[in-house]
């Protein structure tokens, strides 16, 4: 049997060092955020070819979004990457204390997202009947070119919704993460789970950045005719 | 590899610990992370689900031996086409070489003690688990009559039947696809023995990466869209049925936009095996290494702009059948590379029959056929008149069965004194290869006949002009059906009593014959330094052992 | 063994064209279709017993003689893997230019062709003539001539398939396809369906007749008389209030359809359209799909109020509406 030098915590009998681990770890992590640009590129790419085709539809879902928490929300989650980003380097340069406190805030903030989204966006929507196979409502002044209105909240719902539950996983992973930087796991030697985390929340941010003006932006007038 | 002979004694199973026998009892394989053991929970239910599939194609080749259909009513023979292919394409073909085969080589080529993510390949067997239960619980429950392509607004708007079961569990698998893909992806790139440069590498384990790359790139699209329908059967949002609005055609883009690349997940690792049965049966290095490793990434990539093949008749515009036209030919061209490499490397070599080689052989030829088979469909005004018929079936069965279910058997018989510490009987061995190439033929050439003479595919009644030469196809399916299942009592049967094996039954080079078999759980004692090239057997003296 | 045997035979009976082993030839394009066919067929045959002749060859020849034998190592030889590099993709390139021209001959009808409609529906063809005549699971067509077929579905995607014409199309709800074929040969052929739609595609069946011209005239009038596809169409444009905006001189809330058809319209957007039959469809059955630049959109929709058949033969009215200048206002 190969001798059994004394291993730095974390460390897994698979690989030959801490290196390869580390290595193996965040290659790991980008294969597998290719695989989710892949998921939701799916997704997106039927959302286009939706909106190319029912346009006026799906202006008038978009300006039935409120701007301003979207745009709230983007600002949130922007914050907590920096936050995120902000742990990683307080582990780097050995502080427990702040990687704790930055990590806290970074959940704090994801939390905050979901809670604007879930209440001032999709019980607000669900309040005006816009959540399509609860009670949607088509409203007359939106006319005839409104006839795929509930399209659109399908795609807004499934494409945020989608995001969310990767929020929510991200914020269950942040919390794993928060105790074991309590117990002070994280070393400037040894940190790759915050920062393969950190690849993952960083992801759902640049997700979120793209779903934010493909969803809530889409605002082009006609020339020579209004809305 | 400092070792000039590959010579080392036998020594009884019994008496040596290893990854069998390491730990007893149902929780030790069930909360196994060692790839060797993770490998056989996959070759168990893959066998099960082959059975399964198979069954359902014992029932249609039995149904259609008569015009009007001599066993249950058209209902019912709609289901069991379906449930044949869903099972056969999505819980065999794909996870069938990458997760039996490859998850227990892959370790062991590369010299590495096992996977990148162990705990995630355990992980995806109980995904691919969940999402068999889902596909079964859909057959229970009354079945599934979509067809494995589930075009809409027939899926979506129209069918019955246990529509989103199936879906869900198709869904629910793919994503153990993808975590196969992704620890093979990080095993490769990462756990390599020092000294095993990437052209040193097995050609195996090229096409095993390949394969990954597929896996990790083409799958999320697939799960994405079975979601959509999902959504839509239950919603009737109108993204698929142009009744709301939606485009039916837009289905069929993102459906073949992974189900292409899919069949190539199918084939490359049967390609894999075969460089390594031929090289190992005839002693000799492959002819053209480069080019074979290259044609494996060639084709992966290729794969991924071919779909509009599958919709020449949609009514796409001529210009879009051109361009996938001119690519499903390009895609043709790696593949007749590999198999003149592989014929070369017989020149001059030192051949021996054993059932392995026997079903290597097999696939050369029969994969060949049904690969220019293909260029029949990439012609567009071919494609026109055989889109729909049987000659598709007998295509892509050439392809599945005759190429990758040989190679499957080809790799098993190949690795199972590896894998099982035991030799199975060669005489049997030898003959069930025959009876399998002979029914498989009897089986599946009619049908290009049935194609090319007008009879469409997805058919329970026929007229009555066709029924010759589906009588034919039904007698050679029940000598295939036969064929199958003498491997599987042989195999069951070796596993208890059969004679133990030595390390390297075949004489054959590769990390995976340093070691005794069956392996120790670590695999190796010390990470082997590798110094030769792949296949250098003209500068060793082999002794099987 | 078994395989070489059935390569030999058919390889024979494709020789000796035997009927049993060849679809009927019925029309203008089987025959290059199937001389594409035989030399597809014979690239197949060819390459696949070389390379079993060629194994099995090795495999005698260079069998083991003794258990630790180890044979020398074979040169590399870069000539011979570029020659079966570029051969094989000479051979496709050729393949690909043969069958690409064939296959733009084959789907550009020639403008004179005899137009006749195809719905399918789950699980039977209705076929109308434009002379009114009706059919179910037949087409009656005259020997000799072009035919276009312009189909859609009523209800799922089905196939239009005629194996004794090498043609087939799918036939897609809510657009409309076409084929077309000219048959050489007076005689009966099979008419499938090649898209799975669900419990009866088996049955979804017909018969293709081919008539010479004078006998297909006489089947055309006799039976009952019935009106034409215009005349249908024009009975129902005015019965469902068409006509009191699309008046024919302009003057309504919505532009005048005369002489329409063929022509450009331009949209909000500036986007010009052509107005053919899909147009027309989108226009009665989702006209806010198509907001003109010169109209407020209120036309209503009629998708419900219309079948297929309907929206057919209302295109066929609107067709044969004869053309007038138009200003360039639309007006």
């Amino acid at each position: 049997m190969a001798v059994h030098n004394a291993h730095p915590p974390g460390f897994a009998h698979q690989f030959e060092d801490m290196e390869q681990q580390r290595e193996a770890g965040s290659l790991g992590m980008w294969v597998f955020l290719l695989t989710e640009m892949m998921f939701f590129g799916g997704l997106f790419a039927t959302y286009i070819v939706y909106r190319a085709l029912y346009l006026p539809s799906f202006e008038i879902g978009s300006h039935l979004l409120e701007v301003k928490f979207g745009a709230l929300n983007t600002a949130v989650l922007i914050g907590s990457s920096l936050t995120m980003a902000l742990a990683i380097h307080s582990a780097q340069i050995g502080k427990r204390g702040a990687q704790v406190g930055f990590l806290i805030t970074t959940m704090i903030l994801g939390a905050a997202f979901l809670f604007i989204k879930f209440t001032f966006e999709w019980h607000h929507d669900y309040i005006e009947h816009l959540v399509p196979g609860f009670g949607f409502v088509i409203r007359p002044e939106w006319g005839a070119p409104g006839a795929h209105v509930p399209m659109f909240f399908c795609f807004y719902f499934f494409m945020t919704g989608l995001h969310a539950l990767h929020m929510i996983i991200g914020i269950g992973i942040l919390t794993v993460l928060t105790v074991m930087a309590h117990r002070g796991r994280f070393t400037p030697q040894y940190h790759s789970p915050l920062e393969v985390s950190g690849l993952y929340w960083h992801f759902v941010d640049i997700v979120w950045i793209f779903l934010f003006p493909l969803l809530y932006l889409i605002g082009g007038r006609y020339a020579g005719g209004g809305h | 590899m400092s070792t000039a002979t590959l010579d080392v004694h036998e020594v009884p199973t019994g008496s040596r610990v290893n990854y069998l026998n390491a730990q007893y009892g149902v929780k030790s394989w069930l909360l196994t992370t060692d790839h060797k053991r993770i490998a056989l929970l996959y070759l168990a239910s893959i066998t099960l689900m082959f059975f399964v599939g198979g069954f359902f194609a014992v029932l249609m080749r039995l149904h259609l031996i008569e015009p009007q259909g001599a066993l249950v009513q058209p209902e019912t023979y709609n289901k069991l086409f379906t449930m044949h292919g869903v099972i056969m394409v999505f819980f065999f073909l794909v996870p069938s070489i990458p997760a039996t085969l490859g998850n227990f080589l892959v370790p062991m080529m590369i010299g590495a003690r096992d996977l990148a993510f162990p705990k995630l390949n355990l992980l995806s067997w109980y995904i691919y688990v969940i999402g068999a239960i889902f596909t079964l619980y859909a057959v229970i429950s009354g079945g599934v009559d979509t067809g494995w392509t589930f075009y809409t607004p027939y899926s979506s708007s129209f069918s019955h039947t246990s529509v989103v079961p199936t879906a869900l569990g198709v869904f629910i698998t793919g994503f153990s696809s993808i975590l196969t893909g992704l620890n093979f992806v990080v095993t490769v790139h990462k756990m390599r023995a020092p000294g095993l440069t990437w052209f040193r590498l097995p050609l195996f384990i090229w096409a095993i990466y390949a394969t990954s790359i597929i896996f990790i790139l083409g799958t999320p699209v697939i799960a994405i869209t079975l979601f959509l329908l999902f959504l839509e059967r239950v919603l009737h949002i109108g993204i698929f049925d142009p009744a709301i609005g939606g485009d039916p055609i837009l289905f069929q883009h993102l459906f073949w936009f992974y189900s292409h690349p899919a069949v190539y997940i199918m084939i490359l690792p049967g390609m894999g095996v075969m460089s390594e049965l031929i090289t190992c049966f005839s002693r000799k290095r492959i002819f053209g290494y480069s080019f074979v490793a290259f044609s494996s990434l060639a084709i992966a990539i290729i794969s991924f702009l071919v779909w509009g093949h599958h919709m020449f008749v949609t009514g796409q515009s001529i210009y879009a059948g051109l361009i996938f036209s001119v690519l499903s030919f390009m895609v043709a061209i790696p593949s007749a590379v590999k198999v003149f490499n592989w014929t070369a490397t017989l020149y001059k070599g030192s051949i021996s029959y054993d059932a392995p080689m026997l079903y290597a052989l097999g696939f050369i030829g029969l994969f060949t056929m049904g690969g220019l088979t293909g260029l029949f469909l990439a012609s567009l005004a071919t494609d026109v008149h055989l889109n729909g018929t049987y000659f598709i079936v007998a295509h892509f069965h050439y392809i599945m069965v005759g190429g990758a279910v040989m190679a499957y058997l080809g790799g098993i018989h190949f690795w199972w004194p590896k894998i099982t510490g035991r030799l199975y009987p060669d005489g049997w061995a030898r003959f069930a290869a025959l009876i399998i190439f002979v029914g498989f033929n009897l089986t599946f050439f009619p049908q290009f006949m049935l194609g090319y003479l007008g009879m469409p595919r997805r058919y329970a009644v026929y007229p009555s002009e066709f029924q010759v030469l589906n009588v034919m196809s039904s007698a050679g399916a029940s000598i295939l059906g036969i064929g199958y299942l003498i491997p599987l009592i042989y195999l069951i049967w070796s596993m208890r009593y059969g004679p133990a094996a030595g390390p390297n039954p075949w004489g054959a080079k590769g990390l995976e014959w340093t070691t005794p078999s069956p392996p120790p759980t670590e695999n190796f004692e010390e990470i082997p330094v590798v110094t030769e090239e792949a296949y250098d057997y003209a500068h060793s003296t082999v002794t099987r052992g | 063994m078994m395989g070489l045997l059935q390569f030999g035979s058919v390889f024979f009976s494709l020789a000796i064209q035997a009927p049993q082993l060849r679809p009927e030839a019925a029309s203008s394009i089987a025959e290059g279709v199937d001389h594409l066919y035989f030399v597809l067929t014979f690239i197949t045959l060819f390459f696949t017993i070389a390379i079993f002749s060629t194994i099995f060859f090795f495999m005698v020849k260079y069998r083991r003689q003794a258990d630790n034998e180890v044979p020398p190592e074979t040169e590399e030889n870069l000539p011979l893997e570029l020659a079966w590099t570029i051969i094989p993709a000479l051979i496709c390139a050729g393949l690909f230019l043969w069958a690409s021209s064939l296959y733009f001959e084959n789907s550009r009808p020639p403008s004179a062709s005899t137009e006749i409609f195809v719905i399918g529906k789950q699980w039977m063809w209705h076929i109308q003539h434009p002379e009114g005549v009706r059919e179910i699971n037949e087409l009656h067509v005259p020997v000799g001539v072009p035919v276009k077929l312009t189909m859609t579905s009523e209800d799922v995607i089905h196939d239009f398939y005629i194996p004794a014409f090498r043609v087939k199309k799918d036939v897609i709800p809510g657009r409309y396809s076409s084929l077309w074929f000219q048959a050489t040969k007076v005689g009966t052929y099979h008419l499938f369906c090649a898209q799975y739609c669900g419990a009866d595609h088996a049955e979804m069946l017909g018969w293709v007749y081919v008539m010479s011209p004078a006998d297909y005239e006489t089947w055309l009038s006799s039976g009952t008389p019935s009106q034409t596809m215009v005349q249908i169409g024009e009975k129902t444009f005015n019965k469902l209030g068409c006509a009191s905006c699309h008046v024919s001189d302009g003057s309504g809330r919505g532009p005048s359809l005369v002489g329409l058809y063929g022509k450009e319209e331009e949209l909000k957007t500036g986007e010009k359209r052509l107005v053919d039959e899909a147009f027309i469809r989108q226009a009665i059955i989702n006209p806010n799909s198509i907001p003109l630049r010169n109209y407020p959109p209120i036309m209503p929709t009629f998708r419900g109020q219309v079948n297929e058949e309907q929206v057919l033969q209302l295109i066929a009215y609107v067709k044969s509406l004869a053309s007038e200048e138009r200003n360039s206002n639309g007006k």
